[in-house]
């Protein structure tokens, strides 16, 4: 399904536009406190916003929160937990166990404390949470920040797999060669102001 | 009945111990004696205006003042709830929501004792409805600042986890059931701690008072259970609305988690 986002306002944006289509990626880049992740939170409807936005020709207003949630999916940047084990904060976790081969983990990582993972594990289990049930739309803040290369390569190639599934993804990086092998657009966002990424 | 009728002098006699606190303070300069002497003073220009107002008031024993009286109680009440919050929800809700399920709690319960258990001549006489409103309304209101100072302390400390539920899905409800599970539990324990040791570890005061007063150790025994039940009730009714009428504030229609609603410590 296709993002369109039209006139995103909030204290932190000012007159966002931005398309997003299936099967697209675009990557988002700004310095710290341009407004990234504002602008990800107000698609995602976690903040307070104005302006429109649509999932193929049905507005965002025309769903619950929980319903558009479900089908645009956030995944912070910082990953945060309330359940004691890792297999409780997920849908499936029988199925999320597969995922997690993909990127490096054991396959008995469901049963891992939480308390106990590590920055690159928490990161990586945080990513499969949001993905797992596979969302229409995902809006990705800095997914591999955490990761050695050889991690981030596997995510990655989750991401482009979500991508050939049909997943339109809006990519928040830091990283320049991560934007280069992953998206099909670049964007630039300056004191909550969008505008096309010219190198 | 039969009571030991108290004089003012018996009375003022064992206030000699009080004085004996604050000559203790002044010779181990404790640095009390004046907040000893002002609570004492406080105490009894306080309990000596409710008595004379409650003395009034069963005299005129009229349906309007009797409400008027429960009126202010709920007023200081409401204040006191406000002032045990560290983060307050702001505006009109932050007194409001505490005053006003305190009171449907302990006013609801209040009016079943009246009506079913009690049934005094009429129903609202004073001297029953009263003390039996106010002792609700005091334990209530412990549960209820509890509950809700639980509720908004986590709401800040779990801010992130509680957002991911959400961005990941869940109804407002369903990403704040933790948190409101564990204020109602924190706003219920002072009730069950104190219906748990009540006769084994201490009498309570209104046993104590009738015993004293010269009633039947197994009457007054029959009146603290009705009394005990009744807090159980009024503080339970009033918590479990607090604590769903504060989750509901603290989010909005859109079942965001909105944490600006929130005033941070004074």
């Amino acid at each position: 399904m296709s993002l369109v986002v039209s006139g995103l306002s909030s204290p932190l944006l000012y007159d966002c536009h931005l398309a997003v289509s299936d099967g697209e990626i675009v990557a988002l880049r700004g310095a710290s406190g341009s407004g990234k992740s504002a602008f990800l939170r107000a698609v995602a409807d976690l903040d307070p916003n104005e302006g429109d936005v649509w999932l193929d020709d049905v507005p965002r207003s025309a769903m619950t929160g929980p319903e558009w949630r479900r089908r645009v999916r956030y995944a912070a940047a910082e990953t945060a937990w309330w359940a004691d084990r890792v297999g409780e904060h997920f849908r499936a976790p029988y199925e999320a166990a597969g995922m997690a081969v993909e990127v490096g983990l054991s396959d008995d990582c469901m049963t891992w404390q939480v308390a106990r993972l590590s920055t690159g594990e928490k990161q990586r289990l945080g990513f499969l949470r949001a993905v797992e049930d596979s969302p229409p739309v995902l809006l990705l803040d800095e997914p591999t920040a955490a990761l050695d290369a050889d991690a981030e390569e596997a995510v990655e190639r989750l991401i482009q797999r979500h991508r050939s599934n049909g997943t339109a993804i809006v990519l928040v990086t830091h990283s320049d060669n991560q934007a280069d092998r992953l998206a099909d657009r670049r964007l630039r966002i300056s004191n909550g102001r969008l505008s096309d990424d010219h190198r | 009945m039969n009571f030991v009728d108290l004089s003012v002098w018996d009375v003022a006699a064992v206030s000699g111990f009080v004085l004996l606190n604050g000559i203790l303070s002044v010779w181990l300069s404790l640095g009390i004696a004046r907040q000893l002497l002002v609570a004492a003073v406080r105490m009894v220009v306080q309990l000596a205006a409710v008595g004379a107002v409650l003395t009034l008031l069963f005299d005129v024993a009229s349906l309007p003042w009797t409400l008027a009286m429960a009126l202010v109680m709920v007023l200081f009440a409401g204040r006191e709830i406000m002032a045990r919050q560290s983060q307050r929800i702001t505006g009109w809700w932050g007194y409001g929501l505490g005053t006003a399920t305190m009171s449907i709690g302990a006013a609801m319960v209040t009016l079943v004792a009246l009506l079913g258990s009690l049934q005094p001549e009429p129903w609202y006489d004073p001297r029953y409805a009263i003390p039996l409103f106010g002792m609700m309304l005091g334990n209530a209101m412990t549960g209820i600042s509890l509950g809700l100072d639980t509720l908004t302390t986590a709401v800040v400390r779990d801010r992130a986890a509680i957002e991911t539920r959400i961005a990941l899905g869940a109804a407002r409800f369903e990403a704040l059931r933790p948190t409101m599970r564990e204020a109602m539990r924190r706003g219920l324990m002072p009730m069950i701690n104190s219906m748990a040791a009540t006769g084994v570890v201490f009498l309570p005061g209104m046993m104590t008072g009738q015993i004293l007063a010269g009633i039947d150790p197994a009457q007054a025994v029959k009146y603290q259970l009705l009394i005990m039940f009744l807090i159980a009730g009024a503080t339970g009714l009033g918590l479990l609305t607090a604590v769903v009428g504060g989750t509901w504030r603290l989010t909005d229609h859109r079942h965001r988690l909105r944490p600006d609603r929130l005033a941070g410590p004074r």
